[in-house]
């Protein structure tokens, strides 16, 4: 149950001069419910188009997405996602932002402003709640847009290089806090990023994609002890197996 | 000199500046012109205007102006809205309706002053019929403007939050997103409009109005009082432009303070 089963996805655009152009290709991949999933690949790999596909918000060209037995079409209340670029709609304060979604089911005022706060106090941003975006930092930002996609109790939360946009520290404590949401709220994450350290910090397990067309090239299971440690060796090593993997001409990162 | 803080004296070099053009305009009327039929001087039109104001038509004259005004003003929002939305939002609708407002938008709205009597008569209606024509194309594109620029990511994140019809979309992301650009298109609307009113009441649709008296005056010869409407004319134009900026702006647009510097 909750599992996410993905078959022989594949996506091809035709571009303007007429020529077919593969973004994704044949990839298969079965990601159990609160599994933490790292899509690691170089820009214009196709792993955002992977990742658009899962959201419902691409259609593939060929192969399909199943969660839970039902296949994914279009957007869907069982997932959500958090966008590399900032998405909080600056015209609605941060409790109005993260009751969105529950407003759009018709969830009475006072019963969302409930469910809001308790997200909103997850990523810490409880005294924010009257704040409108623009008065946020980008790492504030990013966590009222975490607090908005769970607000909906989502199954599987998709991340599109959420934290690509941030300074190093502030990136570093994204993490960690990502990591302790994800353990009080049990949700399956599909996180794409194109940085190792953030991959293997972040992941149960790394999916390397090649570049271009983007399919699999290797699966790696990450089996260290939680909580990580950035530092260690261990880490280092995990690290360096992963970087000497994206090194081989087959899954190269150019 | 830091006696007064920056912004005081700033302001008062503004009255100063404004105290220093009267001086002059006092100047040039009394010892250069010499005729105030040519250029009535600042204290024959104060004199002017304490007789108006005696004589009562001043207000009466700012109310009906105001109705030409909101007539055409209203009837430019409830029909340059709906369609900027649309042809914003419908792509096929854009390219149906887009030839032919582009062919009408150039004309100017005075010329439109003939089929305003024609189809309206010497009306009120008549007179907010050309400021509606000068009106509703500012609103208009800026509203399909507004509508064309949404950032796609706002369009997405709704959809992944369960906003997915076209009715929900516009409603919840569309037009509040487009809002600032509907608004500054409404208030060059409404500068438009005004500037519509004087050549709108020319063509007697009424017995009062500001610009109405404005040629009243004039075919009288007393320029002195047209002066006067000249005035409230610009002083009225200016407190609109202030409601927008000043109300609009922080009350409904508040959440853009601290985007733009």
């Amino acid at each position: 149950m909750g599992d996410l089963v993905i078959r022989n996805l594949t996506r091809s655009f035709v571009r303007d001069d007429g020529e077919l152009l593969t973004a994704v290709e044949n990839i298969n991949l079965t990601i159990r419910q609160e599994e933490f999933i790292c899509v690691l690949g170089p820009s214009g790999c196709g792993k955002t188009t992977f990742l658009r596909m899962v959201a419902g918000l691409d259609q593939a060209t060929s192969g399909e997405i199943i969660l839970d037995g039902e296949e994914i079409r279009g957007p869907n209340p069982k997932i959500g996602i958090v966008f590399q670029e900032y998405s909080l709609f600056p015209w609605r304060n941060v409790i109005d932002n993260v009751a969105f979604g529950l407003e759009m089911q018709g969830i009475e005022r006072e019963e969302r402003y409930r469910i809001a706060d308790q997200y909103l106090d997850l990523v810490g941003l409880s005294q924010f709640r009257a704040s409108y975006p623009s008065e946020l930092s980008g790492g504030m930002k990013q966590r009222v847009a975490v607090a908005r996609a769970l607000a909906l109790d989502p199954v599987v939360l998709l991340m599109d290089e959420p934290f690509g946009a941030l300074d190093a520290q502030t990136r570093n404590l994204l993490q960690k806090e990502l990591l302790e949401i994800w353990e009080k709220t049990k949700k399956t994450i599909i996180f794409v990023t194109h940085s190792v350290d953030e991959a293997v910090f972040l992941g149960d397990r790394l999916i390397v994609l090649t570049s271009r067309p983007g399919s699999i090239c290797e699966i790696v299971t990450i089996d260290l002890d939680r909580p990580r440690n950035r530092t260690s060796i261990e880490f280092a090593k995990v690290r360096r197996q992963v970087l000497d993997l994206i090194a081989q001409p087959k899954c190269s990162l150019q | 000199m830091k006696l007064f803080g920056k912004k005081i004296s700033d302001r008062w070099l503004g009255v100063l500046a404004i105290l220093l053009s009267l001086l002059l305009w006092q100047a040039l009327a009394s010892l250069v012109v010499k005729n105030p039929f040519i250029l009535p001087s600042p204290i024959d039109v104060a004199t002017a205007f304490l007789a108006l104001i005696g004589s009562g038509t001043i207000l009466k004259d700012i109310w009906v102006s105001l109705i030409h005004f909101g007539i055409g003003l209203g009837t430019a929002l409830l029909i340059g809205i709906p369609i900027g939305i649309a042809m914003g939002w419908f792509r096929g609708i854009d390219s149906f309706l887009d030839p032919v407002i582009e062919i009408i938008r150039p004309i100017p709205p005075l010329a439109w002053i003939p089929f305003a009597i024609v189809w309206f008569g010497l009306t009120n209606a008549s007179a907010g019929f050309v400021i509606f024509i000068g009106a509703v194309f500012p609103i208009l594109i800026n509203t399909y403007s507004g509508f064309r620029g949404i950032p796609r990511i706002f369009v997405e994140a709704g959809k992944m939050l369960g906003c997915t019809s076209n009715g929900a979309l516009i409603r919840y992301i569309a037009f509040p997103s487009a809002l600032p650009q509907i608004a500054a298109g409404i208030r060059i609307a409404s500068g438009v409009g005004w500037m519509c009113l004087v050549a709108a009441e020319l063509f007697g649709v009424s017995k009062y109005g500001l610009g109405q008296k404005l040629w009243f005056f004039y075919n009288l010869h007393q320029m002195d009082s047209v002066v006067v409407y000249m005035l409230l004319l610009g002083m009225i134009g200016l407190f609109f432009d202030w409601l927008f900026r000043y109300y609009i702006d922080r009350h409904f647009l508040r959440w853009r303070s601290g985007e733009v510097a």
